[in-house]
């Protein structure tokens, strides 16, 4: 049996030496978020499909939307990568008090984007009668595109939802790191599982890069004065 | 383990500290977070849903002894062939050789002392393990009868059965495999022993890679489309119901993008094995390493482009048939490479019939007939004459049962000795080897017939004509039946009173036989240095002990 003899913080006994636990953990959240892109790539196929098929209706549900909250989220969610990065750089330079507080500053801008999205966006859409499943009225202005619209909204709180509960999930690995950030866990030799968290952070906000505009900006708002 | 048994051989198991016998108590079996005790722990659940999905199975071919149908009600049997579909194609035949043999051998195989992340393995055996229970639970309170397919509408508006907790199951049960694969894929790219190069790897290791590539890839997809179905069932709101404009070919789509490619999950970890027994038996290097290698990548890409076979019948266009019947066609092309390369491996090899590979044996003919019944499903002209009727059942049980199934028995009689420390009896292993091959063909050959002659699958039913090769197929399946119960017999036996397996019974190549049986719990005293291609059986000579 290989000895290793004092142990530096963190190290898993299954690798040889800290490097190689670095570069796997950072292998597999790679890997993991390949799974991720899959996993919403079924919903965002389907989207696009259905879009195409119709259009009309789907450019009813996007008019539908406010476009100033799903903005207004956009910049919270890339300022909370940009304190995500900062916190990294902080644990790679040896700042425990600067990543504990980039720490807490991303789960804010976390949480505050869930907050906007929950109360201003769908408990609007719910008092309008825009969930389906749950009292949707279909419109008489709607006319023909009108029956489906509903398949709009189905995609509208499918993807924003499955985000959202990525946010969460986000959220509570945050909650983990600040924890360990405080009590010193990670030092410019070993902040990997921050590192790791990152990119997971990062990719969610990716994939509201991609959602802001499939489901508010295109479908010809701002051509020709839209509708 | 005991180890008060008597040892027959010099270098009785139990002897030195091993992964069995280094802890004791239920404690450490189900807190560990040893890929050995893992690949135990899979063992024994899988081998439980195996035999739950084959009850069903027996007692749909007890049914169909009669054209009026034996024994339960036509809507009994929608249950029983959804149940024996549902468990074992997601309980038994994906997990089966990668969540045993492959967590077991992958470290051992590449020279490591874990997989990259061992409390991940266990949490994977854990969410299979919750996966199980909720599909289990369907089974028991009313059971599904959908068809292992959920195929919408019929799933989400119309079925009376359970549904929602088969689904969610399955669900469930797909991050196991999405965590098991990117345990692999880290493992084998970041901790191969020094000089153990790619082109150097066992080609199990290969074949666990491209299985390990679908299930990152492919899982995910099934796992949001059955998100989807649950939510369209229980809100009766979704993107596949007709009535607000949704399309249920869509749930088929996207079904069928795992679906297929999942065939190749089953099927790929068993070529891997079979890679290793072939060269073992026949004491020679594999013919053609490295297309051997490139097949499993190529198959494993190519599963992800022919999912369109499976709907020449159901409204797809006649140009995407056009071209998914082509691309199914080269599917062909990496699989009988590999059947090729096996069978010259075999030429003029020193060959040896030990169980093993017998089993290896029945695999290389019964895979080919199931690939080449394949290419008539894959032909739109054929396809539309024997689409969805017995012909495809059996070329499918070809491929699962007489393909993975014999693998993976292949694969457990080859590693037992390792896994253990116990030999177990030569005689009763060669006999079963043959009952299954024996069986599996009286069950499965006459469905090949009973399909060409237009027995419609899924029927509870069947016009008296059909009756003689109905009754030829159920009477196959209860030797196939018994078959399998006598390992389950003799290995069980073999693990107290089984005489103790020396390092290398078989006098095999490969980093898992330079260790003492069984392992210890790191695998390996010093990590090994690795200087030759695997299979070299020409150059070194390696004695059984």
């Amino acid at each position: 049996m290989t000895v290793h003899t004092a142990h530096p913080p963190g190290f898993a006994h299954q690798f040889e030496d800290m490097e190689q636990q670095r570069e796997a953990g950072s292998l597999g959240m790679w890997v993991f978020l390949l799974t991720e892109i899959m996993f919403f790539g079924g919903l965002f196929a389907s989207y696009i499909i259905y879009r195409a098929l119709y259009l009309p209706a789907f450019e009813i549900g996007s008019h539908l939307l406010e476009v100033k909250f799903g903005a207004l989220n956009t910049a919270v969610l890339i300022l909370s990568s940009l304190t995500m990065a900062l916190a990294i750089h902080s644990a790679q330079v040896g700042k425990r008090r600067a990543q504990v507080g980039f720490l807490i500053a991303t789960m804010i801008l976390g949480a505050a984007f869930l907050a906007i999205k929950f109360t201003f966006e769908w408990h609007h859409d719910y008092v309008e009668h825009l969930v389906p499943g749950f009292g949707f009225i279909i419109r008489p202005e709607w006319g023909a595109a009108g029956q489906h619209v509903p398949m709009f909204f189905c995609f509208y709180f499918f993807m924003t939802g499955l985000h959202a509960m990525h946010m969460i999930i986000g959220i509570g690995l945050l909650t983990v790191l600040t924890v360990m950030a405080h009590r010193g866990r990670f030092t410019p030799e070993y902040y990997a599982p921050l590192e790791v968290s990152g990119l997971y952070w990062h990719f969610v906000d990716i994939i509201w890069i991609f959602l802001f505009p499939l489901l508010y900006l295109i479908g010809g708002r701002y051509i020709g004065g839209g509708h | 383990m005991s180890t008060a048994t008597i040892d027959v051989h010099e270098a009785p198991a139990g002897s030195h500290v091993n992964y069995l016998n280094a802890r004791y108590g239920v404690k450490s079996w189900l807190l560990t977070t040893d890929h050995k005790r893992i690949a135990l722990l899979y063992l024994v659940s899988i081998t439980l849903m195996f035999f739950v999905g084959g009850t069903f199975a027996v007692l749909m071919r007890l049914h169909l002894i009669e054209p009026q149908g034996a024994l339960v009600q036509p809507e009994t049997y929608n249950k029983l062939f959804t149940m024996h579909g549902v468990i074992m194609v997601f309980f038994f035949l994906v997990p089966s050789i990668p969540a045993t043999l492959g967590n077991f051998l992958v470290p051992m195989m590449i020279g490591a002392r874990d997989l990259a992340f061992p409390r991940l393995n266990l949490l994977s055996w854990y969410i299979y393990v919750i996966g199980a229970i909720f599909t289990l639970y369907a089974v028991i309170s009313g059971g599904v009868d959908t068809g292992w397919t959920f195929y919408t509408p019929y799933s989400s508006s119309f079925a009376h059965t359970q549904v929602i907790p088969t689904a969610i199951g399955v669900f469930i049960t797909g991050f196991s495999s999405i965590l098991t694969g990117l345990n692999f894929v880290v493992t084998i790219h970041k901790m191969r022993a020094p000089g153990l190069t790619w082109f150097r790897l066992p080609l199990f290791i290969w074949a666990i890679y491209a299985t390990s590539i679908i299930f990152i890839l492919g899982t995910p997809v099934i796992a949001i489309t059955l998100f989807l179905l649950g939510l369209e069932r229980l809100l009766h709101i979704g993107i596949f119901d007709p009535a607000i404009g949704g399309d249920p070919i869509l749930f088929q789509h996207l079904f069928w993008f795992y679906s297929h490619p999942a065939v190749y999950i089953m099927i790929l970890p068993g070529m891997g094995v079979m890679s290793e027994l072939v060269t073992c038996f026949s004491r020679k290097r594999i013919f053609g390493y490295s297309f051997v290698a490139f097949s499993s990548l190529s198959i494993a890409i190519i599963s992800f482009l022919v999912w369109g076979h499976h709907m020449f019948v159901t409204g797809q266009s006649i140009y995407a048939g056009l071209i998914f019947s082509v691309l199914s066609f080269m599917v062909a092309i990496p699989s009988a490479v590999k059947v090729f390369n096996w069978t010259a491996t075999l030429y003029k090899g020193s060959i040896s019939y030990d169980a093993p590979m017998l089993y290896a044996l029945g695999f290389i003919g019964l895979f080919t007939m199931g690939g080449l019944t394949g290419l008539f499903l894959a032909s739109l002209a054929t396809d539309v004459h024997l689409n969805g009727t017995y012909f495809i059942v059996a070329h499918f049980h070809y491929i699962m049962v007489g393909g993975a199934v014999m693998a993976y028995l292949g694969g457990i009689h080859f590693w037992w000795p390792k896994i253990t420390g116990r030999l177990y009896p030569d005689g009763w292993a060669r006999f079963a080897a043959l009952v299954i091959f024996v069986g599996f063909n009286l069950t499965f050959f006459p469905q090949f017939m009973l399909g060409y002659l237009g027995m419609p699958r899924r029927y509870a039913v069947y016009p008296s004509e059909f009756q003689v090769l109905n009754v030829m197929s159920s009477a196959g399946a209860s030797i196939l039946g018994i078959g399998y119960l006598i390992p389950l017999i003799y290995l069980t036996w073999s693990m107290r009173y089984g005489p103790a397996a020396g390092p290398n019974p078989w006098g095999a190549k490969g980093l898992e036989w330079t260790t003492p049986s069984p392992p210890p719990t790191e695998n390996f005293e010093e990590i090994p240095v690795v200087t030759e291609e695997a299979y070299d059986y020409a150059n070194t000579t390696v004695t059984r002990g």
